[in-house]
């Protein structure tokens, strides 16, 4: 159980995809101007990721790892290979079934957080958290732990980011700074922050 | 528009990182020194150059209802190509780059022309779109690279430029720029300086039609 534990905080805080692995900056920056916003984003974040990290484990671990076809006879074949092109589709495809399962059962919540759901198919971090996922060989508890993890950090650094910026409206920022440019400088003084977290051990 | 339009427009007016912030996560990590940031550029000017063409060959045949996971899966396939010839005649650059080749997939820059040029435009003027843009982020990726290597190690392509007090020289190392967070500051930075300079152009007489900077007219849709 401190194992799971230990990879959920080290994929929140020491590996923040976000901030230290600098993944799915597009959408961060976009989508954080109001922390209302980031708070659906967050959840919509972390949702996603507990989702496709072990679904895509799965597959990885079942199909395209070598040998994993071995009970077919085909003990040598190494479709490892194959990995980019399956977990963007399993991604496209689970956030697709995501959205019209949440239209169907919770209308609220899809009309929350609906909007987000096709901004995180092409998001980095999705696909990075899984494509990490296989370059650590966890096992299917273990990928259920880091997808947690990721998606909460993620969720974390966002909406962090958001409550600044809402703050910064009230700052006196000079011209050609204002809006993208600041908004970088922070991201970095936050990145700061969090590189502060390294070397402690959970 | 001519082609050399095509080709100059996206280097700094229309600029993918640092005007529409697209494609940011790859710049911002691999940056920390020149050589595994040459070949990421170069990754993924091969990777936009192969998608613009086909889908702009293709842009009569693919259904437009699901023309976004076709798209997708014609760049993870060129990323494929890369990803495997990279292990095969740089095995230890591919190690350095890790995960950010497969994810020149969600790149903004390659998606976003893909679907805002190719699927309207003929393949020679996609392919001289995807060449502009394409060294438009390569030129900013190795700037960032460069002034991250040089200052925080003292070297470029692993050249001593600045001798280091460690090797007996006079220049202590920024250690700072070999973190995540170095490469906000000088992206944020750039784009200040983008902007201050567009901000003057725009004061001059010869350009008075834009009337908005486009940094502004962008971030409000950029995603």
């Amino acid at each position: 159980m401190s194992e799971l534990a230990n990879i959920v905080l080290r994929a929140m805080f020491l590996e923040n995809l976000a901030l230290v692995f600098l993944l799915g900056m597009c959408t961060y920056i976009a989508v954080s101007k109001r922390v209302a916003t980031a708070i659906g984003l967050g959840i919509a974040v972390i949702v996603v990721q507990l989702i496709t990290v072990p679904v895509n484990n799965l597959i990885y671990q079942h199909i395209l790892a070598p040998g994993a076809l071995a009970w077919a006879g085909l003990d040598t074949l190494d479709l490892s290979y194959l990995k980019f092109v399956t977990f963007i589709g399993v991604i496209a495809a689970l956030v697709q079934m995501l959205e019209v399962a949440m239209a169907r059962f919770t209308p609220v919540l899809h009309q929350t957080l609906g909007i987000y759901l096709p901004l995180l198919t092409v998001n980095c971090a999705i696909l990075g958290a899984s494509l990490l996922m296989v370059q650590r060989s966890y096992d299917f508890t273990g990928s259920l732990a880091y997808g947690l993890g990721v998606g909460l950090g993620w969720a974390l650094a966002v909406v962090l980011f958001a409550a600044i910026r809402e703050r910064m409206r009230y700052s006196d920022v000079p011209v050609g700074l204002q809006g993208l440019g600041i908004a970088f400088i922070v991201t970095g003084l936050l990145a700061f922050g969090f590189a502060g977290l390294t070397g402690i051990e959970f | 528009m001519n082609y050399r339009q095509y080709l100059t427009r996206p280097l700094l007016d229309e600029n993918p990182i640092t005007v529409q912030v697209l494609g940011l996560c790859s710049a911002l990590a691999v940056s920390r020194s020149l050589r595994p940031a040459l070949i990421m550029a170069a990754s993924v000017f091969c990777v936009l150059v192969f998608s613009n063409l086909a889908v702009s060959l293709l842009r009569g045949v693919l259904p437009r209802s699901i023309r976004l996971i076709l798209e997708v899966t014609i760049i993870a396939s060129a990323v494929i190509v890369v990803d495997e010839t990279l292990k095969a005649y740089a095995p230890d650059i591919s190690q350095v780059l890790s995960v950010f080749v497969g994810l020149i997939i969600t790149n903004c820059i390659v998606l976003g022309r893909a679907e805002a040029f190719a699927m309207r435009h003929g393949p020679l003027e996609s392919v001289a779109d995807a060449v502009g843009n394409g060294a438009a982020y390569a030129g900013i990726l190795l700037l960032v690279a460069a002034i991250r290597e040089t200052l925080g190690s003292g070297t470029l392509l692993e050249l001593p430029i600045l001798p280091t007090t460690a090797s007996g020289g006079w220049y202590p190392p920024n250690e700072m720029m070999l973190y995540a967070p170095s490469a906000f500051f000088i992206i944020g930075l750039l784009i200040w300086g983008v902007a201050a300079w567009r901000h003057k152009a725009n004061r001059s007489p010869h350009s008075e039609l834009e009337t908005q900077p486009a940094h502004l007219k962008y971030q409000e849709t950029a995603g």
